[in-house]
């Protein structure tokens, strides 16, 4: 399937992905590229067959409904750009 | 000093005929002297590896020394590190200084590793020529012209030109296996789960794996053993005690059933590469192994599989980068959507934002049956390849890459052809199996690597051939003009 320049734009919209107009062309080219590749999985008839999601097909491991983790809001936050009062600041949302 | 073995270093420091911080000092100046032409590492962190020299010659005086301690490493910058910039090859890591260790820092640094600084990769780990990451691209020792591989690039590098005994990297579609073949070294990628993923910044967690790097099998077991076990903070950690890898290195190879997959020796395969590779299956058999040919028919299927599932998880997992809470910001944003899309437009590079874009896209409403769906149906059939071939065989073996180191800026351009530099690696990633890729022999001057990939769990197995093979071989004690 051939993606054009307004379906970029479209999915690095999804992606809240910045690029650069001059670089759609060239990513519509190697998007096309990589999905004309990958369309060798359809030469294969997968009905019937179970996706499989873990190689070994095991199950996330549960453990007891207990606190274990302690508060490191301080020690976490001294990488963050912009924070007050504990709080992560972000451009204004609400009017 | 810096031409021994990991092994060695470490009965020498035992014996006190060098102390850890003069070992540390002298891998340094060896950085110092060819780390500018190589550009392996992203950070050297002297003072810390000084400091934590001294503590372990305290430990070795006291008597208490185990396998690793006072023992020179490098670490891939993908490895959260307490206090130490984290960059994974990006810019927008770049700022980022990990406010915790990883598990695999935790145990290496707990084992009395000394970490001597960070290494350079491939943006995000995405790449097989370590030409994606914002710190320039790495030099291979054995041709300067060319790639080391990728995405572990700086690791393999600095084993190979001997600025480090041994160094950690991780695999999610060959990044261990393919740099160590184009770099000369031995490289393993363990099965999913034995190593942990906490605090390892995430790429495709369903096939993400960590392992080491060095110059031999043997000394590859000794950092098995100390980054191995199971993690209750990385939820597909696998529970299950760690076997002992030196114990079965010298068991011999009689009766060893060997598999060769005819889908890696077709179309594709440089023909010295598969000289190479079929010379050292000789040398096993004089071992006294059995070679099968067996076929894996899905094969042609796990390059198109892994660029769907790989794409996919990333652009999922990457989304936490939000210019928020860490990372790189834009300026002066105007809004949040202006946040968001410009600090990820100014943070990440070419190929991280080419797969964020086909993961989105893969994921997107209308699309997740024909490609995400379909590509984890194909991960099935291939699983059950590998699944059938071990009811054969017990160590399947190959080329680990279709050819030897290419030219810096070779395939830059052309990502497609890129992807299929990992074409013999990437089943192995998404069947979840380990594998290992040892030094057998060179083409042109450049080394050739042959990859050996065993059943689930069977680290020990392989460790075991890959020492029985460097026995009778000295590919692996070859090095780069220029470093000896």
């Amino acid at each position: 399937m051939a993606l054009d320049a307004s379906d970029v734009e479209k999915i690095a919209h999804l992606a809240r992905l910045g690029i650069n107009a001059d670089d759609i062309p060239g990513y519509a080219r190697n998007l096309t590229d990589i999905l004309a590749f990958v369309e060798q999985l359809n030469s294969v008839d997968t009905s019937g067959v179970e996706p499989l999601a873990h190689p070994f097909e095991a199950a996330q491991r549960l453990r007891p409904d207990e606190v274990t983790e302690s508060n490191h809001r301080e020690h976490f936050q001294q990488v963050a750009p912009e924070t007050e009062s504990g709080l992560y600041l972000v451009p204004q949302v609400i009017e | 000093m810096y031409q021994k073995s990991l092994v060695e270093l470490a009965a020498d420091l035992q014996k006190g005929t060098y102390s850890s911080e003069e070992l540390t000092r002298a891998c340094l100046q060896r950085i110092r002297t060819h780390d500018e032409r190589l550009n392996s590492f992203v950070t050297v962190t002297e003072a810390q590896a000084l400091a934590a020299a001294q503590a372990a010659d305290t430990v070795i005086k006291a008597g208490n020394a185990g396998p690793l301690t006072g023992i020179p490493f490098a670490h891939k910058d993908i490895f959260c590190t307490s206090g130490v910039k984290t960059s994974c090859g990006s810019r927008m890591l770049d700022n980022f200084i990990a406010p915790y260790d990883a598990t695999v820092t935790e145990k290496l640094l707990g084992a009395g590793a000394v970490m001597i600084g960070k290494t350079n990769m491939d943006e995000f780990a995405m790449g097989s020529s370590n030409e994606t990451s914002f710190y320039g691209p790495v030099r291979n020792p054995w041709d300067e012209t060319t790639v080391p591989g990728g995405s572990s690039g700086g690791s393999a590098a600095a084993v190979a030109a001997r600025l480090v005994p041994v160094s950690t990297g991780t695999d999610t579609g060959g990044s261990i296996r393919q740099p160590a073949a184009l770099c000369g070294i031995t490289g393993l990628k363990p099965t999913y789960g034995r190593v942990s993923r906490y605090g390892m910044i995430a790429f495709a967690s369903s096939l993400d794996q960590g392992g080491p790097f060095a110059r031999s099998a043997e000394d590859a077991a000794v950092m098995l053993g100390a980054m191995a076990g199971f993690d209750a903070r990385d939820s597909t950690s696998v529970e299950r005690p760690v076997d002992d890898y030196l114990a079965q290195l010298n068991e011999p190879l009689q009766g060893l059933r060997i598999g060769l997959p005819k889908e890696y020796f077709g179309e594709g395969l440089d023909a010295a590469v598969g000289d190479a590779v079929a010379a050292a299956i000789e040398e096993f058999k004089k071992l006294g192994a059995t070679v099968t040919d067996i076929t894996l028919p899905n094969t042609h299927l796990s390059v198109p599989a892994y660029y769907v599932v790989a794409p996919a998880e990333c652009s999922s997992n990457l989304s936490r980068f939000d210019g928020v809470r860490f990372g790189h910001r834009a300026d002066n944003p105007q809004d949040l959507q202006d946040l968001y899309t410009r600090s990820r437009g100014e943070g990440f590079g070419d190929e991280v934002k080419r797969r964020i874009l086909v993961g989105t896209y893969a994921l997107s409403a209308g699309y997740y049956d024909a490609y995400y769906l379909k590509a984890q149906q194909a991960r099935h059939l291939i699983r059950d390849d590998f699944l059938q071939a071990f009811e054969q065989v017990d160590v399947i073996m190959g080329p680990t890459a279709p050819s030897v180191a290419f030219k810096l800026g070779a395939k830059a351009d052309d990502p497609v052809s890129m992807y299929l530099s990992d074409i013999y690696t990437i089943a192995v990633n998404l069947a979840g199996l380990p594998a290992m890729s040892v030094p057998a022999g060179f083409s042109n001057g450049l080394p050739v690597g042959l990859q050996m990939i065993g059943n689930y769990f069977d680290e020990a197995r392989l460790l075991n051939v890959g020492h029985q093979y460097q026995q009778v071989s000295d590919w692996h004690t070859r090095s780069p003009r220029g470093f000896e």
